[in-house]
């Protein structure tokens, strides 16, 4: 293996380059993504009203601290998630940049709220137009504000995401020559419910998930159905 | 609490006595709670009750959008392909959710009601070329009765047939003729419940509600 290769503003830490490919660079990826997943630190970036939304979902009623997430650092440093909680304005760019720059890898961001993601309603010369336009963005979020419900999907389709990062160069090559189909944006409670998860993967291949996403909530609205299968409640 | 012990030990108290509360914690992605009936989640482009599109394409949805989030391209209604009753249709149709401020004036300005909210809330993706959902995405699950357009209108020879209340199932010869002879009044859209934000649609089986 040639060192030339080695994409070093990747995730990548070295200690992957070092180990024998297939079986066990795969378990030792596995291993290496879940322990990633499972103790996301989040840097605090909160700049507006999604912010508030932000502090309910790591206190107690809805409690991040159930994903391993539950220490907002104040110092980038001790962060992994930058969750971009707010409408960004041309000045505050370039700080946003330096937080993300002072984060160690590996790193992502989370951009909360249409304003973070896209400049939201705020289409106007003050207002950044998404934060993708000065750091790089893993996860988009709609909603103004979203709910705590929507930041923990967005965190749970982050984690999911992550597990099924490629660790190092040479494995992500092997990734890109045979593309996996992950449905990043299957939700969450759908992801976490077998049955659900089967009948939507079904729907999504019919081209109709968003209708089946649909149907599933209004079961849920109607009180029918909290996990399982739709199917039993049609029936 | 009264005063047990020394005051570190009654910290521990505090500690020990909240082991026996209620835990308010919400297991979320288990177990999914259902919102308010009104809450506003993603759109939904509602169905005829026999599955032809209630969109007539008239913009007005992306005119009162304050966030620019809606991209409405009307086309024409043929014979061949038939979408919605009357003239036109909505041909393109496209919400922007990463500029979406789910505010409701779109459905306010809806004059079919063909524009609702659902309670749908679990939008979370990771580009943003996803997150423009399409008329596919939008349009509302057909139900049992429902047929996907293009279609004829079923319910009726004339658009008035779905504008103003009918049985669609009890489908007559003579009833279809007296469709033509409503009164002008009863053909005013908008009765009163109906003005405002109302997800209520989105709560029930979706295109069953006639105005």
């Amino acid at each position: 293996m040639s060192g030339a290769e080695v994409d070093w503003n990747g995730t990548d830490m070295g200690i992957e380059e070092k180990l024998p490919s297939g079986f066990l660079l795969t378990n030792v990826e596995k291993l290496v993504n879940w322990t990633r997943t499972a103790s996301l630190w989040p840097a605090t970036f909160g700049l507006a009203c999604c912010a508030i939304e932000m502090m309910a979902t790591g206190a107690g009623r809805y409690d991040l601290a159930r994903f391993g997430m539950e220490v907002f650092r104040a110092s980038p440093r001790q962060a992994d998630l930058m969750i971009v909680a707010g409408r960004v304005s041309q000045k505050m760019a370039p700080v946003l940049r330096q937080i993300y720059d002072q984060m160690p890898e590996p790193k992502w961001v989370l951009a909360m709220g249409v304003c973070a993601s896209s400049g939201g309603m705020f289409n106007n010369y003050a207002i950044l137009q998404g934060v993708d336009h000065v750091v790089p963005v893993d996860m988009y979020l709609p909603g103004c504000p979203p709910r705590p419900e929507m930041l923990m999907d967005a965190i749970l389709k982050l984690h999911h995401k992550i597990k099924h990062e490629p660790l190092g160069p040479k494995r992500a090559k092997q990734l890109a020559d045979n593309p996996q189909e992950i449905w990043t944006e299957m939700p969450s409670s759908i992801r976490y419910d077998k049955a659900a998860r089967k009948e939507w993967i079904q729907a999504a291949e019919d081209n109709r998930s968003s209708q089946y996403s649909l149907e599933r909530t209004q079961a849920v609205q109607r009180g029918d159905l909290q996990h399982g299968a739709l199917e039993k409640v049609k029936k | 609490m009264p005063s047990l012990g020394p005051k570190p030990l009654q910290g521990f108290g505090v500690t020990f006595g909240n082991m026996f509360k209620k835990v308010t914690t919400e297991s979320y992605p288990e177990d999914k709670k259902a919102t308010k009936p009104r809450y506003h989640g993603r759109h939904v482009l509602n169905r005829h009750p026999d599955g032809l599109e209630k969109c007539v394409g008239c913009e007005l949805c992306a005119w009162a959008c304050p966030a620019d989030a809606i991209y409405v391209e009307g086309g024409d209604n043929t014979e061949e392909a038939r979408f919605s009753p009357g003239e036109r249709y909505g041909a393109i149709y496209q919400i922007n959710y990463l500029r979406c401020i789910f505010c409701g004036l779109c459905v306010e300005a809806c004059p079919t009601r063909s524009l609702t909210m659902s309670n749908d809330y679990e939008l979370a993706d990771d580009n943003r070329q996803d997150l423009i959902f399409t008329k596919e995405q939008l349009m509302a699950p057909l139900l049992p009765g429902m047929e996907q357009p293009p279609h004829p209108m079923r319910l009726g020879d004339h658009e008035q047939d779905y504008y103003v209340g009918r049985e669609p199932i009890k489908q007559t010869a003579g009833a279809a003729a007296e469709a033509h002879s409503v009164p002008p009044a009863a053909t005013a859209p908008a009765s009163g419940d109906d003005i405002g934000v109302d997800a209520d649609e989105g709560a029930k089986p979706l295109g069953e509600t006639r105005r």
